[in-house]
């Protein structure tokens, strides 16, 4: 019997990173070629065994194009994400303390506001960024994604609130705090560790986001996804370069993505899934 | 939490009858209701505004590069794009695409998710490295699918296919749909596995145990325990996948521009290309109308499965 459990093991093994390891294979193979020469990254037969240089990363770097588009990405997507807490903070609260008859309703309705098409309101978020002179500017596209993310955040946020015992926020309140500060020192703290998933899973999302950033930013405004994507033109002799970008606008995501995985899933599927 | 702890305490003094239902207390219904308004409001106006100027541009003759041909122009803009052998096209590949990516995803994923639930060397890290997909840009994952792996001359799978005396195949050139649906399958299979895994290991052990008694293989016991488990699940999954793949754009914009023709156009690149290509107001605001029409289609049906999964 003990062999047999052995054997399952071992091939369980094999199996599980063969997947892994075919899965992570692109990203490896990116996170590879950024430290090649120019030259190495499109020889064919790949080169495997070569001295790796950092000279992409500096190149990159170099650039002061790099930063600036790094730096939007950061503001775009930590501004949206706390701006997006901060109008669904008190929303959740009440629909997840105070429910209604409407309540069940408001929030379908707020997620299904999420299957308006994007491209479907492209015409009009277009021209009115142009009438209101938000194009290209890092304002209007955090706007944008606070917007977008908002549904997700008020339900997520509203899946974590109703998990607080009901209790402690009515003592609180029978002690006379505030609104406010009931939310404030009693909510928040007691679902931290769900804010902070909900935040995490905001920030990836628009970190990530490629829709509105290539079409209502350009080289001022543009984060990361629009940076990159100005690299699709020139073919062939920028490669280890590219990768090297590349890289550096994924890292932080996938560190941030890897450390939240457990939560993520709860987010993602708004508590559908235990 | 040592306050919190006090204050638990105080929860139990004794408090006026009427004052222990949910809800209730010193802050009523009435008084939350400006607590939600900032946030439901906000996506009122982001939900109508856009959608009636959409709607308004439809029925408008209205080009950027023409700004005095401006008036109302019936139907026109909608004859139009009917007639546009792109539309059906585009229509037509966005079921594809999202089509196959689902069944890849969702068919892989529960395989994966089985598979992953089992005990082996070094899994944890296995699955962190299985989930990173999920969290590359679609523009860097286009460029590196585009240019490292699939690119014709220089890319890994056509030195794959010469070393092993194949004819190298200029993936994003002739097979630009596939390619793109492989492209955007890794990306998603990742969400799916975790999603599903999530849901296997919430599968009560003696249930596989009484069914392994009852001396179920197993393959039976994959099909007749795990996967209705799954349904649910499965059902979530394909919902927000849904979500996203009906509006993929980066991917086509970053390797294929649509093409060849219109090969790899979905319907949100067809009217990218009416409305910043094209300048064509009308045009693409018909196109958006039609697009939010087919996304209400699928929405009806998803939000009646997402509905009853909160409600149980």
């Amino acid at each position: 019997m003990r062999t047999r459990a052995l054997r399952r093991k071992v091939i369980f093994t094999v199996a599980g990173w063969t997947v892994a390891l075919l899965m992570f294979f692109p990203v490896f193979w990116m996170v590879l070629a950024s430290f090649k020469t120019e030259l190495e990254a499109v020889s064919t037969p790949p080169s495997l065994f070569f001295r790796p240089t950092l000279e992409n990363y500096v190149a990159v770097q170099e650039r002061a194009d790099y930063l600036r588009f790094a730096w939007n990405s950061v503001l775009v997507s930590f501004g949206s994400t706390a701006l997006a807490l901060v109008i669904a903070c008190p929303a959740a609260y009440a629909m997840a303390f105070f429910p209604t008859r409407r309540t069940k309703d408001t929030l379908v309705w707020m997620l299904s506001t999420k299957f308006l098409p994007p491209v479907g309101v492209l015409v009009p978020i277009y021209l009115i960024f142009r009438d209101t002179g938000l194009l290209d500017v890092r304002a209007g596209l955090l706007m944008v994604y606070t917007l977008i993310n908002l549904p997700i955040v008020v339900w997520m946020l509203f899946s974590f609130f109703r998990e607080v015992p009901h209790e402690i926020l009515e003592a609180g309140r029978m002690d006379g705090a505030s609104t406010r500060e009931e939310i404030l020192h009693l909510l928040l703290p007691l679902s931290l560790p769900g804010i902070v998933s909900t935040a995490l899973l905001a920030i990836i999302l628009s970190w990530n986001e490629a829709f509105w950033s290539l079409n209502l930013t350009a080289a001022r405004a543009g984060p990361l996804t629009a940076f990159i994507a100005s690299f699709s033109s020139p073919e062939g002799l920028f490669w280890a370069k590219l990768s090297a970008a590349s890289t550096m606008a994924i890292a932080p995501i996938v560190v941030f993505g890897w450390l939240s995985q457990r939560q993520l899933v709860r987010g993602l599927t708004f508590g559908a899934v235990k | 939490m040592a306050t919190s702890a006090s204050q638990a305490a105080t929860a139990n003094r004794p408090r006026p009858a009427g004052d222990r239902r949910r809800g209730s207390g010193p802050r009523t219904v009435r008084s939350t209701l400006g607590l939600k308004l900032p946030a439901v409001l906000l996506l009122v106006l982001w939900m109508i505004v856009p959608l009636v100027m959409t709607l308004w541009f439809s029925f408008q003759r209205y080009n950027l590069l023409d700004a005095s041909d401006r008036g109302f122009a019936g139907l026109d803009n909608y004859a139009y794009l009917l007639t546009d052998p792109g539309l059906a096209q585009a229509i037509w590949n966005t079921v594809l695409l999202v089509g196959w990516v689902l069944v890849i995803t969702v068919g892989l994923g529960t395989l994966l998710a089985v598979l992953f639930d089992q005990e082996f060397w070094g899994r944890g890290v296995a699955r962190v490295l299985v989930i990173a997909p999920f969290f590359v840009m679609p523009t860097v994952s286009a460029l590196v699918w585009k240019n490292l792996l699939m690119h014709p001359v220089n890319g890994l799978f056509s030195w794959l296919a010469r070393s092993f005396e194949l004819e190298a195949i200029d993936w994003f050139g002739d097979l630009p749909l596939i390619s793109i649906i492989v492209m955007v399958a890794w990306q998603w299979l990742p969400f799916a596995t975790l999603i599903l895994l999530t849901s296997v290991q919430g599968l009560d052990p003696e249930r596989k145990e009484a069914a392994r008694m009852d001396g179920a293989g197993p393959v039976a016991m994959f099909f007749h325990i795990i996967v209705p488990h799954l349904s649910r699940s499965i059902g979530v999954v394909i919902m927000i996948e849904t979500l996203f793949l009906l509006s993929i754009f980066a991917e086509i914009f970053v390797t294929t521009g649509g093409g060849p023709g219109f090969a790899s156009t979905n319907l949100t690149f067809l009217i990218y290309r009416y409305a910043l290509r094209e300048y064509d107001v009308g045009g693409a605001s018909a196109g958006g109308v039609i697009a939010i029409v087919l996304a209400n289609v699928v929405a009806m049906f998803l939000m009646r499965s997402l509905r009853r999964s909160i409600e149980a």
